[in-house]
């Protein structure tokens, strides 16, 4: 019955610490050759179930597979996973091609063989070969991050894990590493399952994205997905900024009564309750009311200029606050506190249902 | 200022400059040219020989010594393999209960060392706190462990274990925990573990402990002569004996002056080593 591809397989896995509740019964399939991402916030749980992966704590209850092969009750140290630490754990009284041959020390390979290895795998990661004799101590921490990488390789895994790897490194070195790590993905075709509170991250790199919160899966889809069809109020809020509108048929003064639902476009039916959610880059700034699905008239409150975009806030006769956003020779030319009639698309909406 | 600032620096050290030389270096140098004296003269205004030394191989001194680097290093090695675990539940297992401990382990100090070694003999005696009460519960005696050099190893390995403990907790606890599980995580077993991880960045902590135990154990006089009852002479003993009972201070010189360089150059081997730095606090 269970497909072959799947490569890990998580059925209703609990952690608890006590009588706190870490993972209230996370499930999940996870296919090989996959570039899997976990983003939550801090205290998700997402460490918790990393450590639970690779065998570092052990489960209260549930049941993990890989391939075949039921793995929770196997020690780390002989589980065919590995991982790369948020503090990547290099051994600071080894030199780098001593840190990245120690899996294959452990494993009796020959010395010659060891070297071999080892040299390719520093030319894979783009390390001079001259690396082999340098001391930890003296590599900088991109050159780290990759010596942790070839260690991890050099393993050669089934699924490779990362906690975190990139959050003590500066932005720019950040960005770099982040493509490093897709290219590398592909190079190699390893499963990965990465870890990371950046969702920004966890979109240029992923191949699937799961969005976690206290403790479970608030949705399991591609970067794509999580961006434009977000199931939750939380998914659509932690990327960013967002507009919500609540939507609820029983009150009257319900923006949307009766107008979101004769278009039929987004499948919603006539009394669901739930938010409309628009990005910020398709609100549009219109001349009168009759450009787009929806209009209304809203007060200019806050001009920040990004850089390539500008975002703007404004507040509506309710009150509440629009983000708007356009491309820097979009943007428009207002005084702070003039109305502005604002509009979008019901194609260019999402509707989150809520119970 | 800052020329000021230095000033008054050297100016303060000045005190502790002045102890090291009177009570440090001075008897050092008198120890040193009485070594080089003829035989039982109590003056440095004697043709220098070295008959002194000669009177080591000539007068079996150098069997105690045997003893005294023999026992010392099997307390070593002893007091390395018992306190590992206590070490290393206190740098990363007891928490708050370290505290309890060291101070336990400290308080011990407080007795001078010459009591506690006779409340062993107590313990231990014919007669004494163990045996006496077995006989008389289950009418069997036994022979006393006393005056022998497993007593005295047993000496040893207690009154040193404080030197041996704390500086081994210290480098125990510079071992980062992600390393140890990394290495777990790469495959490595327990074994494995220990000796490519956790020994090696210990490393400090031990050569510390292992020379602090080491040298106050070859110096050691006491545990021979209350638990040993001189079942073996030290070379601490021999040295005390000529400069006392045989008034023969060039031979007590000479015999000083062997084991300070056997152990400087020990300890000075040993230091070469390892960062000491690490273990003083200052972070790689």
């Amino acid at each position: 019955m269970r497909n072959q591809k799947k490569l890990l397989r998580l059925d209703g896995v609990v952690k608890k610490f006590g009588s706190f509740t870490a993972l209230k019964s996370v499930s999940l399939e996870i296919d090989e050759g996959e570039f899997f991402t976990i983003v939550g916030p801090s205290g998700s749980g997402k460490s918790t179930l990393i450590r639970l992966l690779v065998g570092m704590d052990e489960l209260t209850e549930g049941k993990i597979w890989l391939r075949d092969e039921r793995i929770d009750q196997t020690p780390a140290n002989e589980r065919p996973t590995c991982m790369v630490f948020q503090s990547l754990a290099l051994f600071p009284h080894m030199s780098v091609g001593q840190n990245i041959e120690f899996p294959l020390k452990l494993r009796k390979v020959s010395e010659e063989d060891r070297r071999d290895r080892t040299l390719e795998l520093l030319e894979l990661l783009r390390l001079p070969k001259s690396y082999y004799y340098k001391r930890i101590s003296q590599c900088s921490g991109g050159e780290r991050q990759r010596v942790a990488l070839a260690r991890a390789l050099a393993f050669d895994p089934e699924i490779l894990f990362f906690d975190e790897p990139l959050s003590a490194l500066d932005y720019r070195l950040r960005k770099t590493l982040e493509k490093e790590l897709k290219d590398l993905h592909q190079r190699t075709g390893k499963t990965f399952v990465y870890i990371t509170h950046s969702l920004e991250e966890a979109m240029v790199m992923s191949d699937r994205i799961a969005i976690m919160n206290d403790g479970q899966f608030e949705q399991i889809a591609t970067a794509d997905d999580i961006y434009s069809r977000p199931t939750s109020r939380f998914v659509a809020e932690f990327m960013g900024e967002v507009n919500l509108f609540e939507v609820n048929p029983e009150k009257d003064e319900s923006f949307f009564k009766g107008k979101l639902f004769h278009e039929g476009a987004i499948g919603v039916h006539q009394d669901a309750i739930g938010l409309l959610m628009v990005r910020p880059e398709f609100v549009r700034f219109c001349s009168d009311f009759n450009e787009t699905d929806f209009a209304f008239s809203a007060t200019l409150v806050e001009e920040y200029a990004l850089g390539s975009r500008t975002q703007y806030e404004l507040r509506t006769v309710a009150g509440q606050l629009i983000t708007v956003e356009k491309l820097r020779e979009d943007r428009i030319d207002q005084e702070l506190g003039s109305e502005i009639i604002l509009g979008f698309d019901l194609i260019n909406t999402h509707f989150i249902e809520e119970y | 200022m800052q020329r000021l600032n230095q000033k008054l620096g050297y100016l303060s050290a000045l005190p502790m400059f002045a102890v090291f030389i009177i009570a440090l270096f001075a008897p050092l140098l008198v120890v040193m040219l009485f070594s080089i004296m003829p035989p039982k003269v109590f003056s440095l205004m004697n043709m220098p020989n070295f008959k002194a030394y000669s009177v080591f191989f000539t007068q079996g001194y150098y069997k105690s010594l045997i003893w005294s680097l023999g026992m010392a290093f099997i307390s070593t090695i002893i007091l390395l393999v018992i306190s590992w675990p206590l070490a290393y539940a206190m740098a990363k297992i007891f928490k708050r209960f370290t505290l309890v401990l060291t101070l336990a382990v400290v308080m011990s100090l407080f007795v001078s060392e010459n009591i506690r070694l006779f409340g062993w003999v107590l313990t231990m005696m014919k007669g004494g706190l163990i045996e006496g009460y077995f006989r008389s519960f289950t009418g069997f005696g036994f022979d006393s462990p006393l005056y022998g050099v497993g007593v005295i190893i047993f000496g040893l390995v207690y009154v040193y274990l404080p030197f041996m403990l704390f500086p081994l907790a210290q480098g125990i606890a510079m071992v980062p925990d992600d390393a140890r599980q990394a290495a777990a995580d790469l495959g490595a077993n327990r074994w494995q573990v220990f000796f490519q991880i956790d020994l090696p960045l210990a490393a400090p902590g031990i050569v510390v402990g292992c020379l602090l135990s080491f040298v106050l154990a070859a110096g050691a006089v006491a545990e021979s002569k209350i638990l040993g009852g001189q079942a073996v002479i030290t070379i601490a003993d021999d040295i005390e004996t000529a400069f006392t009972f045989g008034q023969d201070w060039p031979v007590g010189s000479a015999l000083s002056m062997i084991l300070i360089v056997i152990i400087g150059a020990l300890a000075l081997f040993g230091i070469s080593r390892v960062d000491l730095d690490q273990i003083m606090g200052r972070r790689r």
